[in-house]
């Protein structure tokens, strides 16, 4: 049964073929060809992913559970009595995230091609890309919490690279630096938590089944929370849970195809995803702390959503939506409360709802920043004062993003909906506050998206602007990833997600049970939201936006600077870390420790100086002091 | 004659060869022939050695030779090799085989003492005995005064003497060390082995002696080591130095202080390394996290390098100081990627100042577009050095922390978290360097006309790139090699149970 | 025929001559000369003490004398050649102004 998915080992060494082949000869090739060879090994991927999902789901269920299958695990490195291996695991989570990732990747890779069009470093760009994908699929099939962790800053190298790939300008190295240093803050809990589920539980494996695995685990359970929490901090770097938050706004330095798959599919779910993997160790040892993790994403999704109202760059306002939906699935992995799945517990359905809208947000959250893209590259601005009525210009980009909206503000039948849905479903199961708290924040989602699609698609023109460079729409390489994940997006609504993954693997019909008043209730609040929005927002003078933002100057001025906290971590990096540590430290080495060692080198040369004298030289003192001793000898002598 | 001595024979033949040889294309090819030839010994020794290891040879050191030398003082040429000391001579062999090919302009004087300096390192590494480990541990000393006195940059009389002297204060401390233990050990034998295995199950040395001789023994490597606070030598050293001079310090002399460290003082006074490894404990978590923080604040190039230096050994001190397998390991590990990355280092650096004749980071901007070459692999050094996956840092310092946790008491779990910290301080250093020199837009009109590396630069670099990321992708061999030659020294010292009303910590 | 104590006396005289005169003096000639006059009273005392132990049997002591005078007329024409090239370089031959040589 294993041995069939050896061929999975090609999903993770094609693309870092691919990135040391564009990487090493890149520059040998034209932009053409090397663009070719990444994407079509990524579209190779691509298929391999969807052959192995096929396949996986068409295996007999045993027990009514898909089966874990580990094709190849060897030791990597041993460390005494532990090991570090590298492996790959099949189970019902990874094998979506391979879709997943496969998916907008094989995207933002022809996407590239239209958008990167004569960009300096066209081949660099590709091998990062590869390197990326490489990176991120092999985080979600590792066979244990160490290899996770290894690919885990691989990919945070790789966003880093692709962040700062505009190397030449100074908003890029800062916000490549920034994300780097701060997912890597959060990386150090990580790996101590890491280092704390090592030592008690003697094992870093993700198969908590076997027996004597279990019987480990279940010896360390006084400090699994402890465990537990501090790989969550690194998840909520990556994932950027508040207040890790800052480096994502920033990031959107980066390319936008880049921003469309690191910074809104893959890598900022990968603390979802490895909350998910350590999931049955959360309910089983430490639920209180889970609940935990609900209540920051449940603050995170909030705070985004309130700072998302009052941005105006359109990839700002996306990057802080993306910060919102992903705390969603935070929450929706914190309000669980039992791995039993089954109609009559609700306390599981947030797992597979978390992991549903995972999958529905990557496909229209990366429409959103593919379209955004097509904006930025049709007026070459990201602001929204330079759009405006755009929908004339490109009616592509203007459907796929309108569409794209709808399923983010969970309006049926899209995608967004569903999962959503599930999401608040089991927030009210958890605690009808949660559910309140979370199904406003749905209606806020809802409001700024409308903001930002009306600001651009319709509102006041930048006519200026657009006489003097006429928008058209983007070449095919471009709009066919919009269209395509635009499908998806229609249709993925309607996968039985529920019968694929769940918190105990077994079938688990949503639909059968579906809340309809629930769903009802959430799509009219969206729908209202968006009226709201539209009134506000789509005609030409916006009376009511700029009274609001009069009536309230404070709010909307905290609101826009995001609350002051990029102000607070750079008070606290630089004067703190920078002024009153590290430049104190490096005072205190140069003068008190190596001053003490001058002062030693300067003591032993004035000793020196000061005694030379009885060294004079002078041979008459000499023969002076040697009289004068024979003389005295010899008088004792002759005493 | 043992084939080690082979090691020590070559950089003979090569002094000779150099004096004979005229012009710069027969030192050139002096220097090359010679150190290729070192290089191919270390990997034709790593091979032997695995094979003889695979053959299930499971002595403590293989390929054992003794020569009587000093009879009436007991001092023999005792030479032998185990997993670490192989590890240590390959390390040794390659810096020592790209040091040649960046100072390739350098002239015959240079080399004369370069090779005279490696000789030393070669001898260090082979010999068991106490005595000819110190003489050969001198003999890699004192060509540094020359090296950077003569041909450094800046103030490098002050640079010279300071090093010379503070490593000379070292080996002083080393000298009574050593002597202590040969006379507490019953004035027999200087070699280590022997003086370990000496009595059965009972202390070689009295306890009371190794209390003094142990402390002495540990600082007098510890200044090699950058050990805290005895490390100020290595940045005016580090600055001053010329290029291949400060990659074989860094690379490979600062490795003989942990070496010595574990395989002298640890190994042969275990009782007090269990004792008193505490207070060294807390110096090396103290340069782990110091070193980082000061580094973060220098403007120089080698300063930030040095810096970093002195935290990356500070970890191999602190892994050794574990007394624990996987932390030895760990700390042989790290001392091989250390040796590797800051070698590859300062080669850059080299390059870089050879160009633009400044290492002031406020001076240099945008080298990124100037020279993509040098710009690349500075960006693949940072990485390696923060301890990217793929590069040989990573494999090293989460081997270090996995040991590190094993001890489970609050005093070295306090300190283990303490040195977790690092890695997060050096992303901050190392990004922040990178950002300022190699990226951006460069405005200097001077800059704008350099070229990049030459073909001979470029060997060298990528030579430690690839033996960096081979270390880094396949761990595995190596790590069980090392394993091998660190578990007969751990658990000798843990054979002895620790005074622990000692620590005032635990 | 003298006393013996009346050469002893004079040799004693010429050794403290030149003892106090190669210590105060400042000219290197004057200290040549003053270590001239103390190797000349060891000369005296050789051959006094020669004649008064051997009586004309032994020359031992005469054969010493000789040989000394002629290392002191080497030495001085060296010293001698050295002031003259100290004097040449540095117009001075006070030992206290040789001091170039010193740190």
């Amino acid at each position: 049964m294993e041995n069939q998915f050896i061929f999975t080992l090609l999903i993770l060494l094609l693309p870092l073929a691919s990135f040391l082949f564009l990487g090493l000869a890149g520059h040998k090739l034209s932009h053409k060809a090397a663009g070719l060879v990444g994407t079509s090994v990524l579209g190779v991927v691509a298929v391999l992913s969807y052959y192995t999902a096929f396949q996986y789901f068409s295996m007999p269920r045993v027990d009514g559970v898909y089966q874990a299958l580990v094709p190849i695990n060897v030791t990597w490195l041993p460390l005494g009595e532990l090991h570090f291996d590298m492996g790959i695991l099949l189970d019902p989570i990874s094998v979506v995230m391979l879709i997943v990732i496969s998916t907008v990747s094989l995207m933002v890779h022809i996407y590239s091609f239209g958008y990167m069009h004569g960009e300096r470093g066209f081949q660099r760009y590709y091998a990062f890309l590869s390197l990326f994908t490489m990176s991120m699929l092999g985080l979600v099939v590792a066979t244990n919490i160490f290899q996770m962790y290894l690919f885990w800053e691989l990919v945070g190298v790789s966003s880093y690279l692709l962040i700062g790939f505009f190397y030449t300008l100074k908003a890029a190295i800062a916000a490549s630096k920034k994300a780097f240093i701060v997912t890597r803050f959060a990386d150090m809990f990580f790996l101590i938590g890491i280092l704390i589920y090592g030592f008690y539980a003697k094992t870093f494996s993700f198969d908590f089944v076997d027996a004597e695995n279990a019987r480990n685990i279940a010896g360390a359970a006084f400090i699994l929370p402890t465990a537990l929490f501090l790989m969550f901090v690194g998840g909520a770097g990556k994932s950027a849970m508040f207040p890790l938050h800052i480096w994502l706004p920033d990031a959107m330095e980066g390319p936008t195809p880049v921003s469309a798959l690191i910074h809104a599919a893959t890598m900022v779910v990968a603390g979802v995803y490895q909350v998910a993997r350590m999931f049955p160790l959360w309910i089983q040892y430490a639920p209180d702390t889970l609940h935990v993790v609900a209540w920051v994403g449940a603050f995170t999704a909030f705070y985004a959503a309130a700072v998302a109202c009052a941005q105006t760059d359109i990839k700002r306002v996306l990057a802080f939506s993306t910060i919102s939906q992903i705390a969603f699935m935070m929450v929706a992995l914190g309000v669980c409360t039992e791995m039993v799945t089954g109609h009559e517990h609700h306390g599981s359905l947030g797992y597979m709802a978390s992991m549903f809208h995972l999958f529905t947000h990557a496909m229209f959250k990366a429409t959103l920043f593919l379209c955004a893209g097509c904006l930025i590259h049709a007026v070459h601005s990201n602001d929204m004062s330079m759009m405006g009525g755009m929908r004339k210009y490109m009616p592509i980009t203007h459907w796929t993003f309108l569409i794209a909206c709808l399923a983010i503000s969970g309006i049926p039948p899209f995608s967004g909906f569903f999962s959503k849905d599930e999401i608040l479903s089991a927030s009210f199961a958890y605690s009808p506050w949660m559910g309140w708290i979370m199904t406003g924040i749905a209606a806020m989602t809802a409001f700024y998206m409308f903001r930002l699609y009306y600001g651009i698609f319709w509102g006041t023109e930048n006519k200026e602007h657009h006489e003097a460079h006429v928008p058209h729409e983007c070449e095919w390489t471009m709009t066919f990833p919009l269209i395509f994940l635009t499908l998806i997006t229609c249709v993925a609504g309607f996968i039985p997600f529920g019968k694929l993954v769940s918190a105990d693997g077994m079938s688990y019909d949503f639909l059968a049970h579906f809340d309809w008043m629930l769903g009802a209730k959430s799509c009219a609040i969206a729908l209202v939201s968006i009226a709201l929005a539209t009134y506000i927002y789509k005609g030409e003078k916006q009376p009511v936006a700029e009274k609001m933002k009069a009536a309230a100057p404070r709010l909307h001025q905290w609101a826009y600077k995001r609350f002051y906290l990029d102000e607070v971590y750079q008070y606290v990096t630089h004067q703190i870390i920078f002024k009153y540590i590290s430049k104190p430290l490096a005072w205190f080495d140069r003068h008190i420790i190596d001053g003490f060692f001058n002062f030693l080198a300067w003591g032993t040369h004035e000793l020196g100086f000061n005694i030379r004298g009885f060294q004079s030289g002078a041979i008459q003192k000499y023969a002076f002091i040697f009289f004068l001793g024979a003389i005295i000898i010899l008088f004792i002598m002759i005493l | 004659m043992n084939f080690l001595s082979i090691f020590v024979l070559i950089p003979v033949l090569m002094l000779l060869g150099l004096w004979l040889v005229k012009g710069q294309k027969g030192i050139r090819s002096v220097m090359v022939v010679g150190s290729s030839c070192l290089l191919v010994l270390s990997v034709v020794l790593t091979i032997l050695f695995l094979q003889e290891r695979a053959a299930g040879n499971t002595a403590e050191m293989l390929f054992t030779a003794s020569l009587d030398w000093i009879t009436p003082l007991h001092i023999k040429y005792a030479v032998g090799v185990d997993g670490i000391s192989v590890a240590m001579l390959l390390l040794s062999s390659i810096i020592v085989f790209t040091g040649t090919f960046v100072s390739w302009n350098m002239n015959k004087e240079y080399f004369l003492w370069f090779t005279l300096l490696s000789a030393g390192v070669f001898g260090f590494f082979i010999t068991i005995d106490m005595f000819a480990m110190f003489m050969f541990y001198e003999v890699a000393l004192i060509p540094m005064y020359l090296l950077i006195g003569v041909w450094g940059t800046g103030p490098k009389e002050y640079a010279a003497m300071k090093l010379t002297l503070m490593l000379m204060g070292g080996s002083a401390f080393l000298m009574c060390g050593i002597f202590g233990i040969f006379y507490g050990a019953g004035a027999q034998t200087m070699n280590i082995l022997d003086i370990a295995h000496q009595a059965n199950g009972a202390h070689a040395i009295a306890l009371a002696q190794q209390h003094i001789w142990f402390p002495l023994t540990f600082a007098g490597f510890g200044v090699l080591g950058a050990l805290f606070p005895f490390h100020t030598w290595s940045p005016d050293g580090h600055a001053s130095a010329p290029t291949a001079v400060s990659m074989l310090h860094a690379g490979v002399l600062m490795k003989l202080g942990g070496y010595g460290c574990f395989r002298i003082a640890m190994f042969l006074m275990p009782q007090a390394a269990q004792d008193l490894g505490w207070i060294f404990l807390i110096l090396t978590g103290i340069s782990v996290v110091y070193g980082a923080f000061s580094a973060c604040v220098q403007t120089d190039l080698k300063y930030i390098n040095a810096y970093s230096s002195v935290s990356h050994c500070g970890l191999v001190l602190f892994g050794i100081l574990m007394i624990n397998q996987v932390a030895a390991t760990g700390a042989v590990l790290q001392m091989l990627s250390h040796g590797l990355t800051t070698a590859l280092f300062f080669a850059l650096i080299g390059m870089i100042y050879g160009r633009t004749h400044t290492r002031d980071i406020r001076e240099m901007t945008g080298l990124m577009r100037i020279m993509p070459f040098l710009s690349v692999c500075y960006v693949i050094a940072g990485l390696a050095n923060l301890g990217l996956p793929g590069f040989s840092g990573f494999v090293a310092e989460m081997t270090i922390f996995v040991g590190s946790f094993a001890q489970a008491d609050t005093f070295h779990r306090v300190l283990t978290i303490a040195a977790c910290t690092s890695i997060v301080i050096t992303a901050v250093y190392i990004l922040r360097l990178v950002g300022k020199i190699l990226y951006g837009v460069c405005t200097d009109e001077h800059h704008l006309k350099l070229s990049d590396a030459t073909w001979e630069e470029r060997l060298a670099v990528i030579c430690l790139v690839a033996a960096i990321a081979g270390l880094g992708v396949a761990p595995f061999w190596i790590s069980s090699m090392i394993d091998g030659g660190v578990a007969p020294i751990v658990n000798h010292i843990t054979a002895y149970a620790a005074d622990l009303s000692l620590n005032p910590f635990m | 025929m003298i006393q013996i104590n009346c050469l002893l006396i004079l040799s004693a005289v010429m050794m403290f001559a030149g003892i106090f005169g190669f210590i105060t003096r400042r000219s290197t000639l004057a200290i040549l000369l003053s270590i001239e006059l103390m190797l000349n009273a060891a000369d005296i005392n050789f051959a006094v003490f020669n004649r008064l132990l051997f009586n004309g049997q032994n020359v031992d002591g005469f054969f010493f004398t000789l040989f000394s005078i002629a290392i002191t007329a080497a030495e001085s024409a060296i010293a001698i050649a050295i002031m003259i090239n100290i004097y040449r370089s540095l117009k001075d031959i006070s030992v206290e102004k040789l001091e170039k040589m010193k740190w």
